[in-house]
Formats: structure tokens, C-alpha cells, sequence
């Protein structure tokens, strides 16, 4: 079952659809409820090795409908830690749970500073207005 | 920019809450609930589909059968009234302008139902080879197309069985209409035809009935997965028919444009043949991806349609290969996007239900 529509507050936003949660020198990243629905219900997880570095604003994977393929483009720079497996094995659960379940990678990040450009909730959600 | 066409049927989608998106200049809903959702209903109840975008063209007169005889590859001798025949426009290097649906009305009336997106093309091929005594018209305006398939789409009708490919004009729910015998999607079901003006009525008809709504998204992962090319992806003006995998459709001992060059392919056999692959490992095989032959790393082929189907849950799609390596089993490589993934060359159909579960 799809999700609703939500962008909780306590996440940071990129505006090419990707959230970040911190957790001290660490973030798990995601894609936003709006990409989700953008794409339909997704059938594909390419993910990155775990220990490969992330950039910010680069592309770490993508994912993939029936229909349309979309590049991951990470909020923050970093090495990636864990990647999760059920949605690789199960890619519906980005639509199912965008911000939980549905998860894509865990980070160690390598900058302090980088998460001070991006968006809060509020943030977001006028770059969607305005698109 | 050009204002996207509507079909009658435009205010049904969008109340329907459909995703509309532009398709051969119509605009038309891609899925309503979702793709897979809709994959799934037709392949174990029965869906409809708006396809009002495609042409007719009729072809009317006591030469109409010569005309076609000659513009048309399969052979038209063979249709009797009440029949449909599937048949390709071919140019002369046996290349494909459009795969049409000849169906005969009577002794001297024919009609082509014919892909959106070359509805003027096959106009103007078959105006220019009219002869005296036949009349080529393009009534696509007039028409509205309903797709209604799946195991339980007759049931749902309150329809008899029939022939595959052959035609009879009834009513559902009041509504007159021509029910087809033919379909997309690999599975039993009927094309309905009604004049535009009672489209809505007859949709409302069919989805009363218990018939879920399904998009083009839908449509093409049902016909994929059954092998059925889509012209301007796998078939074309620049692939002969014999290397589209589609000489069945071509009566090589009449005389229609192409026909010498496609018995000279005939004759020295195929470079390059389209096939069906399933993807071996994880990945979706997507239109115009390169692909090679494992065994000897021979190149240059291609991928022409590639999707996730939604019944195998592996992806899927049809490419063509050098001819020496068409046969199933044949192990390639698709470089998807930069990364090399194995498949395997299929038999047709990818997805049969006797094979499934």
C-alpha cells in the first residue's frame, strides 16, 4: 500500500528529492515522498558497495519503475556503512515507507558543515510549490 | 508546441484520478492505481483500455482488395468478410511503416486499424496507391477503441467465445458496437469499437461490470511480456520484417512493396535477428541499451524494449542480436548504463500461464 503524502520535520532535505536523518557523524538517507510518487511503484534497487564514498549533490545508485529509472543523489558527502537489503530485495517498500522502512543507505559522514545547506521541511515543501 | 489530441474518453481518466502523459501527440492515461496492479488484474480477471488514439482507415470499392492485396504484406485473398488479419505497410527494402489489423467488413469494404502514431503515414501510402474503383478514408475521428482482456473479459461481457481474429457486430449494455476478436495482451478478450459519441457510455458499461481501468504502462508491460513488438521500438522502416521476426505476416508468393528484397533476406537468411531475453542477474533492461554475445563478444546489438514484467519479477525485454546467436539460451550481456549484466536469450512467449507458478 502507498504512503501518504509527508515531510516530517527533524529530516534534511535536498532539492532533487532526497532526505538525510542525522544521528551524530552518521545520516541514513532516502528518497522523498514525492520522488516515490513521482516514479510509481519502484521494482529496482541499484545500490552502492558498502565503504564506497559518497558525494553531495552526486549520484550513490538508483532506482527504478516499470517505467522510468532515477538517479539517488546524495544530500551529504561520505563512506557508506550499510546498505539496506530489504529494499533491494524488496524495492515497493520505498513506496510502502518512505522515511522508514524504506530507507536506502547508512553514511559516516565526512563533512561538518555540508548538512548547513539543506533544507528543512518547510524548505522542501516551497521547492515542491515552486517546481 | 502542439496541443496534445483527447481521446473521447479524457474526463472518465481524469476522474478516474489516471496519470495522463503524451503519447504519439494524444494525451493518455499511463496508469490509474498502478502499473503492476493493472499487469496483475489483467492477467487474472479482466481490464480495459482506452486506445481511441489509434486510426482507422477504410478502403472501399470493387479495386479495394488489389489496393490492399499490393500495400499490405499478408495475403488479403485469404480474409472473408467477418475476419481480421494481422499485416504489416512495408516499404520497398521490406522495412516496416506500421503492423495494422486488416479486418474485412464485407465483399468490398475494408478496414485498418493502425497505430497513433503513423495514422497519417499509412493514409497517405495507401491514397497514393488507390486506383480507380476504391476509396481510401481516414474515419479515425468517428471511433472510439475499447481493449477489454484478461481470462475472465468474455465472462465479464456477457460474451460467447470466438474465433481468434475474427469480428461481429453486437451490443453491451445498449451500446452497438463492432467486438473484435483481437487484442495486446496475450490474453483471451475482445477490441470494441463504437462510434465516439457513446464511448463513455460504453466505458461506464464495462467497468460496471467489474472491469478495472488500465493504462498504457500496463499495456506495454502485458505485451512484452507475451513478445508482441510496438512499432518505432522494435519494429520500423529500418528493420525488414524477416529480421523482426515477423515473415509469418508476410505471404512471400504475392506481390506486395518490398516483397524482392524480402525473399532475397528470406533466401540468404537474416543478419540480425529481434529476440526475447530475461535478464540472469538483478536489472532492467531499458530501450537502446548495447548488447552483446557472451560466447564470442560479438556486438552491436541492441535493446528495443525492456521492462520489469511484473509476472516473472525479472526484467524482461526484446533485442536484436546477430542471427548466429538468436537462439534461446545464447547467453548476452546488456551494458546498463556502463554496467555489464547477463541475460539469456528465450523462447516465445517470455510469459505463458501454463509455465507460470
Amino acid at each position: 500500500m502507498a504512503a501518504s503524502e509527508s515531510y516530517p520535520d527533524g529530516l534534511l532535505y535536498h532539492p532533487e528529492h532526497d532526505w538525510a536523518r542525522i544521528d551524530g557523524d552518521e545520516a541514513v538517507l532516502g528518497v522523498t515522498w514525492f520522488a516515490q510518487d513521482a516514479l510509481g511503484e519502484l521494482v529496482h534497487y541499484e545500490a552502492p558497495d558498502v565503504g564506497a564514498t559518497v558525494t553531495k549533490d552526486s549520484s550513490y545508485g538508483e532506482v527504478e519503475s516499470v517505467k522510468a529509472v532515477s538517479d539517488l543523489i546524495s544530500p551529504l558527502s561520505g563512506e557508506v556503512l550499510e546498505v539496506n537489503r530489504k529494499v533491494v530485495d524488496a524495492p515497493e517498500t520505498v513506496n510502502e515507507d518512505p522515511y522508514g522502512d524504506g530507507w536506502l543507505i547508512r553514511i559516516r559522514m565526512t563533512s561538518t558543515e555540508e548538512k548547513d545547506q539543506l533544507l528543512d521541511a518547510a524548505g522542501y515543501r516551497k521547492v515542491l510549490d515552486e517546481a | 508546441m502542439q496541443t496534445l489530441r483527447r481521446t473521447p474518453l479524457h474526463d472518465r481518466h481524469v476522474a478516474l484520478g489516471a496519470r495522463m502523459v503524451p503519447f504519439a501527440g494524444w494525451e493518455m492515461p499511463v496508469q490509474y492505481e498502478g502499473v503492476i496492479a493493472e499487469h496483475r488484474a489483467v492477467r487474472g480477471d479482466a481490464g480495459v483500455f482506452d486506445v481511441s488514439h489509434m486510426g482507422e482507415i477504410e478502403v472501399e470499392g470493387p479495386t479495394a482488395r488489389a489496393v490492399l492485396q499490393g500495400a499490405l504484406s499478408n495475403d488479403v485473398e485469404r480474409l472473408s468478410p467477418g475476419e481480421a488479419q494481422y499485416t504489416l505497410v512495408t516499404n520497398d527494402e521490406g522495412g516496416i511503416v506500421d503492423d495494422v489489423i486488416l479486418y474485412r467488413l464485407d465483399e468490398h469494404r475494408y478496414l485498418l486499424v493502425v497505430n497513433a502514431s503513423n495514422v497519417d503515414a499509412v493514409y497517405r501510402w495507401l491514397k497514393e496507391r488507390e486506383q480507380r474503383g476504391s476509396d481510401v478514408r481516414d474515419v479515425s475521428e468517428e471511433y472510439a477503441l475499447l481493449a477489454v482482456q484478461g481470462p475472465r473479459a468474455l465472462e465479464r461481457l456477457g460474451l460467447e467465445p470466438a474465433k481468434a481474429f475474427t469480428w461481429a457486430m453486437g451490443e453491451i449494455d445498449g451500446v452497438e458496437v463492432m467486438v473484435n476478436r483481437t487484442g495486446y495482451t496475450g490474453e483471451e478478450g475482445v477490441e470494441l469499437m463504437c462510434m465516439g459519441e457513446d464511448a463513455e457510455r460504453l466505458w461506464d458499461a464495462v467497468l460496471a461490470r467489474g472491469v478495472v481501468p488500465c493504462g498504457l504502462g500496463a499495456r506495454d508491460t502485458l505485451r512484452l511480456e507475451v513478445c508482441y513488438p510496438l512499432h518505432g521500438n522494435d519494429i520500423g522502416p529500418q528493420w525488414d520484417a524477416i529480421s523482426s521476426g515477423l515473415g509469418w505476416a508476410c505471404a512471400l508468393d504475392t506481390e506486395f512493396t518490398g516483397v524482392e528484397r524480402l525473399r532475397a533476406v528470406k533466401e540468404a537468411g537474416p543478419k540480425q535477428k529481434l529476440v526475447p531475453f530475461a535478464m540472469t542477474e538483478k536489472a532492467i533492461p531499458r530501450q537502446g541499451m548495447p548488447v552483446s554475445v557472451v560466447s564470442n563478444g560479438e556486438g552491436g546489438g541492441e535493446v528495443t524494449s525492456g521492462t520489469m514484467s511484473p509476472m516473472l519479477e525479472v526484467g524482461i525485454g526484446l533485442a536484436y542480436v546477430p542471427a548466429a546467436s538468436a537462439r534461446p539460451g545464447t547467453e548476452l550481456v546488456i551494458d546498463v548504463r556502463g554496467r555489464p549484466r547477463r541475460a539469456e536469450v528465450k523462447k516465445k512467449p517470455l510469459y505463458a500461464k501454463e509455465t507460470a507458478e
